[in-house]
């Protein structure tokens, strides 16, 4: 299934901050067809670092989505059976208007001059796409990590428009810890001369600042027992030490080359500004309690998180959960079996795929 | 003076006790199952009654084949569990066959009884007499078809009877609005605390 990247364009979209971005472009994805009742529409949410192309092979790449093992005939979500979409986020570098755009105003890319972003607006630019596809309410949105603090969101700005919601291995708001985790990743881009104030775009990018940020990524992605069963204390290439700085251990190679390789497809200020929305992110703020925010939530929710999540515990679906239920909200929740740590959602998939699947036809069943 | 209860709710999903729990539901009412295993009970409601069906259950297996049969249920401890929801939040609240299973079923039954308008109790019954006879004359912790486990394996942490739960009621003053004790398949009409295996009662608070 080749399925290519498209984008709209809308005049403006107003921020959570007051800021105003106009133009603003969308890249997204759709898989599937929509039905003539438009009910079966099912958003797609990526993760921190993810893009629109979450199935299918990309023509441009020849690679598959992000959640390709999830999305298409036959899997979780069923594209023989539901129109799936998925965008890139706003303040992304896949084609979403973010700080590597130009901006019209000045002819250069925003850079730092781009405006902080919330998931917030994130999902209210979500919200412009699907007005503009014309679909009234969605059968689900769902997503991982970031993916499904943007699921949270929608279910709670936007409770007439959401049937259902399955936000896997997330929070409802970001701890010190995930914060912490960020920071890091921020400053590594930022203490690297090569950032320049955000200003290297025509120059050299960042690059070292942006692969340590990822290793550090990569490393609470994965668990302790995923990190010993793939890589223990195997050394690279060789049978001895080298005794110097050069890569010895296999897990030393294998976090630099997903460094090295994230840095041809991600832009440092757009890690900047994501992170930060991330961090930002917190459902009770300004309401009081978990159980206030998601007092207006209509939706239908299946959380699910991973016994070895060590960067999203399942203590904070449980949180999430528990607030639903205060509200009386349709709730299913379990915590699976997995040594795959946070990862676990996109690459753990045999059990997820039978919840969703299931979560999925009684949700559609019952509208109609 | 064991009566054939009619062939509809004898059985269902091969269990007697669901059956009469499948009669006592209304329609289109709200059911919360603890204790739901795999949710067989909640989906034949959901699909029969058109109910909207949720379920607590402990083990991820189970919560697992649940929710993938399009059940609403979430993983949690029972005694834990129930304080989250909001009062009178389900016309039922169910207890199928745990009740000797929790910790503090006192508690349990209050919890249940402030979610629920009315609650659905089926517990095995421990004043049968093939476990009096079976404690009497082996002098051990009492072993039948109906309770099979050794003491140290046994699920069930108390041992109550029919005259226990009759007795529990009263000390809540609850109303019970149904009682059904079952021995095989059939109905029990006399003598319950002797010859019930299993008793289901329905009971509210006044």
């Amino acid at each position: 299934m080749i399925v290519e990247t498209n984008t709209v364009r809308f005049d403006s979209i107003t921020l959570d901050s007051g800021a105003e971005l106009a133009p603003v472009d969308v890249a997204y994805e759709t898989y599937g067809q929509l039905n003539a009742a438009r009910t079966n529409a099912i958003l797609i949410e990526h993760a921190f670092s993810g893009d629109a192309h979450a199935a299918g092979v990309s023509p441009e790449t020849g690679k598959p989505g992000w959640w390709d093992n999830m999305i298409g005939p036959g899997k979780a979500f069923d594209t023989n059976r539901y129109y799936v979409i998925c965008s890139n986020v706003l303040g992304g570098c896949r084609g979403t208007t973010g700080p590597a755009s130009i901006n019209p105003a000045t002819g250069c890319p925003y850079a730092m001059s781009f405006p902080v972003i919330t998931i917030g607006d994130m999902v209210r630019l979500q919200r412009m796409l699907v007005d503009w596809m014309g679909i009234p309410k969605l059968l689900s949105v769902s997503g991982g990590s970031m993916g499904g603090m943007q699921a949270l969101e929608w279910a709670v700005a936007c409770p007439d428009r959401v049937v259902s919601a399955i936000p896997i291995a997330t929070t409802a708001r970001h701890s010190a810890q995930q914060i912490a985790f960020n920071e890091v990743g921020r400053q590594a881009i930022m203490a690297d001369p090569d950032w320049n104030g955000g200003d290297y775009y025509g120059k050299q990018p960042p690059g070292r600042g942006l692969a340590v940020a990822r290793m550090i990524g990569h490393i609470t992605y994965m668990s302790d027992d995923s990190m010993r069963e793939k890589f223990g204390r195997r050394l690279r290439g060789k049978e001895n030490f080298g005794y110097d700085f050069d890569v010895d251990f296999e897990v030393e190679s294998y976090l630099r080359y997903r460094g090295s390789q994230f840095v041809n497809r991600f832009d440092a200020n757009s890690y900047l500004y994501i992170t930060k929305a991330m961090d930002y992110f917190d459902l009770t703020a300004g309401r009081g309690s978990l159980g206030a925010a998601f007092e207006k939530v209509l939706a239908r929710v299946l959380a699910i998180s991973f016994t070895s999540d060590w960067l999203y515990p399942s203590y904070q679906s449980q949180e999430l959960v528990r607030a639903l239920r205060t509200r009386n909200c349709d709730v299913a929740y379990v915590e699976l079996p997995s040594n795959y740590g946070h990862d676990a959602f996109l690459v753990d998939v045999a059990e997820q795929t039978d919840l969703v699947r299931g979560f999925l036809a009684n949700t559609f069943e019952k509208i109609q | 003076m064991h009566k054939k209860i009619p062939a509809f709710v004898r059985e269902l999903l091969g269990r007697r006790d669901y059956a009469i729990i499948g009669e006592l539901v209304e329609p289109g009412t709200k059911v919360l199952d603890l204790g739901c295993g795999d949710g067989e009970l909640l989906k034949w409601l959901a699909d029969n009654k058109g109910v909207d069906a949720r379920g607590v259950e402990i083990s991820s297996e189970r919560v697992q084949r649940a929710i993938s049969r399009g059940v609403s249920v979430y993983q949690g401890d029972i005694d834990q569990g129930l304080k989250d929801y909001p009062d009178q939040a389900f016309d039922y609240v169910i207890l199928s066959q745990t009740l000797q299973e929790t910790r503090h079923p006192r508690q349990a039954l209050t919890e249940m009884l402030r979610v629920g308008r009315r609650v659905i109790v089926a517990f095995p019954n421990f004043g049968h007499w093939r476990m009096r006879v079976s404690m009497l004359l082996s002098g051990r912790a009492p072993r039948t078809k109906l309770f099979p486990h050794a003491w140290y394996d046994s699920p069930n942490i108390h041992f109550l009877t029919v005259h226990d739960f009759e007795e529990l009621a009263a000390l809540e003053g609850l109303i019970v609005e149904r009682r059904y004790f079952l021995a095989g398949a059939d109905e029990v009409r006399a003598l319950p605390n002797l010859l019930a295996e299993v008793a289901v009662f329905m009971v509210r608070r006044p």
